[in-house]
């Protein structure tokens, strides 16, 4: 009965808390075989995933969630009720919240070769019995958006009305508009780019140099021998965690804070800043497969998909049939505001339509996880503009 | 209704691309889509301004016109460009208006004029820059930094070799009086001009 007193409070409470509550991962197993860009063949394969409010009779109020590189299917909400942290996307995934649980069902999956429980290179080979390691196909944004594509199926979505995501979420979002154009209404692409610079897949390149250079690594079948790449795992996260941050935000979580308050004249960690690094690097290590990260990484590389377009972005777009809302962040040195104005001037190009927002913060590339003001103000009055365009036809 | 909407709709054909310089609230936008089927895109820097389109449906562009220019946009992309009350707070208005028209195949602007005969008059008696109901800042802090009369502005039109398509000009509540039909330079407080260069 939804309209009973006692949901009513409920409700009302769950909107002041802004949660989704205790949250249960549920898991599909697909067995058609899913051909993938690089030219193998994932037989069968699981995708683990979580879903957040009700899908209504007419199936037209679900969203996509695409994760980022270190992403996985728990974007909102927690695990257990002595859960220390919420989803990676607490901050924009509930009720009352930008993706409001109240008009839309939100579906987020842990990709492909993730290792959040989705099939990757920490699961059983079924060819062989044991684990996959480093012979898990790399798969692409597109493979996964296939993937995504045949969850949708399962759950009967015909068409999303928004499929959003930040950073590789973004380009997911963006390769959903063009791959499917009549599956998707509105792409909701933050803080992402149609293609990575050099500048980019250099660090990239520095991360995996890190990883397979750690004498633990062993070619990627280091689980075989009950150990993980953790110096050089924990290397390549702080290469990426420094890139995520901006000078600004690091100089005021930071500044040149001192460990003690004199120097200690060698080469343990002195700073704030080191110390934080290196708590954010083991942690990871702890969390996070190395071919995972390996994988994720390529996937970043290769896309680009003006590239099955003669190389032109606006051909490429000019096959969506969806609106855009492109958001970038203005300290972002990863994807700058001037990647999004490339997608944002091809999509105008294009005729489509688009909303496009530079929010002013500090918090470099994290930034499109975090709750400024600004950020959620524009981002709940696009997503208020897709919720009344929810159709109620069967 | 907004009074420079009655006068600017009718220049807009039904069906064509419309670029709004500096939308504000998305009015103009929201209203032409909706009267003919206009596919527009505005360029704004204001957060609030944005939030305001954004909820009305209307493709905004978060946008700084000064810093950035119009150089990333291409040629002759748009059907008509326009720019309402803007032209006199931009650095360069007369390059502004070779863009609009790069972009554009017609351009629409409005401005307040300077000539009109109470700014004339403040100038005159008081010896201060004018301030008035369209003109309400000081001299230190207005954005409007490229005060011109209509004059100045059609003298800078026949220089660029542009042709003004039509000209209405208003009062302050945006009527067409009759003493402003008759001495516009002097009795019109804004003008809507119409240009190409075709």
């Amino acid at each position: 009965m939804p309209n009973s007193p006692e949901n009513n409070i409920k409700d009302k409470l769950s909107a002041m808390t802004g949660s989704v509550g205790v949250i249960k991962p549920q898991t599909l197993h697909f067995d058609q075989p899913l051909k993938l860009v690089c030219g193998k063949v994932l037989r069968q394969y699981d995708l683990v995933y979580e879903t957040y409010g009700e899908l209504n009779k007419e199936h037209s109020n679900a969203i996509l969630i695409c994760h980022a590189l270190s992403g996985d299917h728990h974007a909102a909400g927690y695990h257990s009720k002595s859960d220390p942290k919420p989803g990676w996307w607490d901050s924009c995934i509930g009720p009352g919240k930008p993706i409001d649980t109240h008009h839309f069902f939100v579906v987020s999956l842990n990709n492909l070769g993730g290792c959040g429980g989705s099939t990757g290179p920490t699961s059983i080979n079924p060819d062989t019995g044991e684990l996959y390691g480093p012979d898990f196909p790399i798969v692409t944004v597109k493979d996964w958006v296939e993937s995504q594509a045949r969850l949708a199926d399962v759950l009967e979505i015909c068409s999303w009305v928004a499929v959003v995501g930040g950073s590789l979420g973004g380009m997911q979002a963006l390769a959903w508009s063009i791959n499917h154009p009549n599956r998707v209404k509105h792409a909701v692409v933050i803080a992402s780019t149609a293609k990575l610079s050099a500048q980019n897949i250099a660090f990239n390149e520095i991360s995996r140099k890190a990883i397979t250079s750690d004498p633990d690594f062993r070619e990627g079948y280091f689980a075989r021998e009950n150990i993980i790449p953790a110096k050089g795992l924990m290397l390549a996260r702080m290469i990426g965690h420094v890139t995520y941050l901006s000078d600004a935000s690091m100089g005021e979580k930071f500044g040149r804070d001192k460990k003690s308050p004199d120097f200690n004249f060698n080469y343990g960690v002195e700073f704030e800043v080191e110390s934080y690094l290196n708590y954010q690097g083991e942690r990871f290590t702890k969390n996070f497969d190395a071919n995972t990260y390996l994988l994720m990484t390529r996937a970043l590389d290769y896309f680009d998909p003006a590239a099955d377009f003669d190389g032109s972005l606006e051909a490429a777009i000019a096959t969506a049939k969806c609106s855009y809302f492109v958001v970038s962040f203005s300290t972002d040195w990863r994807f700058s505001p001037e990647r999004s104005e490339v997608l944002v001037e091809a999509m105008i190009k294009a005729r489509k339509s688009v909303t496009y927002s530079e929010i002013d913060a500090p918090y470099g590339h994290d930034a499109f996880l975090i709750a400024t003001p600004r950020y959620i103000d524009v981002f709940s009055a696009y997503m208020g503009r897709v919720a009344k365009e929810i159709t109620h036809e069967g | 209704m907004r009074a420079d909407l009655k006068v600017i709709e009718p220049w807009i054909s039904a069906n064509t691309q419309v670029l709004d310089l500096g939308c504000g609230d998305g009015t103009l936008l929201a209203y032409l889509k909706e009267k003919k089927n206009v596919q527009g895109y505005g360029l704004e820097n204001d957060a609030d301004e944005i939030t305001k389109c954004v909820v009305k449906g209307v493709n905004v562009i978060e946008h700084d016109l000064d810093e950035k220019g119009l150089g990333k946009f291409a040629d002759q992309q748009f059907d008509t460009v326009i720019m309402t009350q803007a032209l006199q707070a931009v650095r360069r208005p007369d390059e502004m208006i070779d863009e609009m028209l790069r972009l554009g195949k017609e351009g629409i602007v409005t401005f307040p004029n300077f000539g009109y005969w109470r700014c004339r008059y403040y100038l005159l008696c008081y010896g201060k820059m004018p301030m008035s109901k369209s003109l309400p800042h000081t001299w230190y802090n207005t954005p409007n930094i490229h005060l011109c009369t209509f004059k100045d502005f059609e003298i800078l039109c026949r220089q660029k070799n542009i042709k003004i398509l039509n000209r209405t000009v208003v009062d302050a509540d945006f009527e067409q009086s009759r003493s402003a039909k008759m001495m516009p330079n002097l009795f019109a407080e804004f003008a809507v001009y119409r240009i190409t260069r075709n």
